[in-house]
Order: structure tokens, then sequence, then C-alpha cells
């Protein structure tokens, strides 16, 4: 909290715009300087700082959108899996369907199959809405969550809820 | 008479800057303005919606103290205020307006759902979500 009240709003609201910028196009690459010349401060500053501001660095942050749109695609479109995965970024399926295990808990295929028959009615909600809804949490890092998970083998929902 | 809400306010950083954005860039008109010592009761208007007002309020004296302000202003400008929604007949054409007047998208119009939507902020980081009327 009190890191939050020392934060600068027209700083915040540079952060802001990165990380809109990750939202518009999180297929692409977000290396830090690319972000920190986004929100005009030094890459050293702006990792930092989105944290603090976010909660999540923003590396981890882009991988939960990434999931997000994946889940997305996942659930409204035909797409095949590894259409999917090159579309939200990844460079190889392997990455992403362990990424998106990590994240999820569940494989992309079942996913697929649970969404179609709970999505009923979304269509009334503006997108934007549903996406953040529909947001992974991601506050532990992936590798974190993966000794977590070796410790004690409880099913990954488990996990998702300790955060 | 007719009952209903009549005024919802957004948070703004600054209230000159949100009448250049809402009035200029938006087309909104201003409906009242009126200063009383440090307070500024400031409202504008959809021109096709009379019934209605959106309030752009600074936080601050003295309605908040400076810690509670200076939370306020943390949010708004980290976009985290609920989402708003503008219902436009054409978006792309909305869009293309919007953008050469230099308001910020987020998300340019995307087909989606039978309709067309896209996403801008106001300068103060609230976001606003253009969608396209179903016909």
């Amino acid at each position: 909290m009190d890191e939050l009240l020392n934060q600068d709003p027209e700083l915040l609201r540079r952060l802001l715009r990165a990380k809109d910028r990750m939202d518009a196009a999180s297929h692409e690459e977000w290396p830090v300087r690319r972000l920190a010349r986004v929100s005009g401060v030094s890459a050293a500053h702006f990792a930092r700082s989105f944290k603090e501001a976010f909660g999540v660095p923003p590396h981890r942050y882009l991988l939960t959108r990434r999931i997000e749109r994946a889940t997305a695609m996942l659930r409204d479109t035909e797409m095949s899996i590894t259409e999917i995965a090159f579309h939200t970024g990844w460079g190889s399926l392997g990455t992403f369907g362990r990424t998106f295990r990590d994240i999820t808990g569940e494989n992309p295929g079942t996913l697929r199959s649970r969404g179609r028959a709970t999505a009923r009615g979304l269509e009334r909600v503006p997108n934007c809405v549903v996406s953040a809804a529909h947001r992974p949490h991601l506050t532990t890092a992936v590798s974190e969550k993966r000794r977590r998970q070796a410790g004690a083998k409880k099913g990954l929902r488990k996990i998702k809820e300790v955060r | 008479m007719s009952q209903g809400i009549d005024v919802v306010g957004l948070y703004v950083r600054d209230q000159d800057e949100a009448v250049a954005f809402y009035v200029d860039k938006l087309g909104f008109r201003i409906h009242t303005d009126v200063k009383n010592g440090e307070y500024r009761w400031l409202t504008v208007q959809h021109p096709d919606q009379p019934s209605f007002q959106l309030g752009l309020f600074k936080p601050g004296p003295p309605v908040h103290d400076e810690g509670t302000a200076s939370s306020l202003r943390a949010i708004v400008a980290k976009g985290a205020m609920p989402p708003l929604v503008l219902v436009v007949s054409d978006c792309r054409a909305a869009y293309k307006r919007m953008s050469e007047r230099g308001v910020e998208f987020m998300q340019e119009p995307i087909d989606r759902f039978g309709t067309v939507d896209a996403g801008f902020r106001d300068p103060s980081g609230n976001g606003w979500k253009m969608i396209q009327a179903r016909r």
C-alpha cells in the first residue's frame, strides 16, 4: 500500500500505456527495453515500477495475456491447437502446452471441450470484461509453481488457489 | 417527470484536460460547470443523450483527504476503474475520426460477436470500450 501511494500517477499512466500495448499485441515479443520505451523510463526502472504498479513482472503479465487469448480462441474458434499456439506468440507447441498447463491446470484440449459447454450467455458482456474475468491468476512464477507441484501432487487446481 | 439515473461520475486527474478530451475530441457538450472554492462540479453530456450526465470529478479536498485522493489518482492512472461503454453507429468511422484528433486507442476496431468494437482511454486512464450498435 505504501508503495502504491509512493508511485507517481503520471508514471502509472505511462506504465499503463505499456500494459495496454501488451494487451493489444500479446503475440509480439515485448522485451523490457521495448516496454520501457513506451513508458518513457529506463529499462531498469521499468521492470521494478511495473511490478510495483500491477503486482506482476511485465513478462509474467504477458504470459497471462497469451494464455487468456489462447483460451478464448480454444473456446470461440475452430483453429487447431497448433495454430492457436503460433497465433498467440509461442515459438513451439511444447512450450505452449507446458505453460498452458502450468497456468491453468488443464491441457488446451480439455479446456476446449469444457469451455464450449459453459460459455453460453457471454456474448452479452463486452469482450474486454470477459477477457479480464477469464484472466488466469498468475501471481507465482511458473517455475515456482512446478516446484510446489513436485512437492505436493495434489492436483493443479489446489495450487492455483494457494496463489 | 421521468425517473432514473441522472449523473454518473468519473475521476479525472485534471478537469480542464478532461473537458478538452470529452468535449473537443469526443464531441460531448458541457452540461454544468460550477465552481465553489476549490470544488468544481463538472458534467458533460453526449449530444444524443440529454437525459444523462457524465461527471468529471477531480479527487481531492474538500471531498477527500490527501491520502485518499492520492490512492484514487493512482487507481485511475493504473486503469483500474470500472469499464465504460460508448455505443456508436459506425465504429470504424468513429475510430478514424477520434484517432485523427489524437485519442489514445488501446485496441483498434475488431469484428466480433456480430459487431465491431474498439477501445480507448481518456488522458487520466479511464478505459472505454466503443461498440458499434447492432442493427
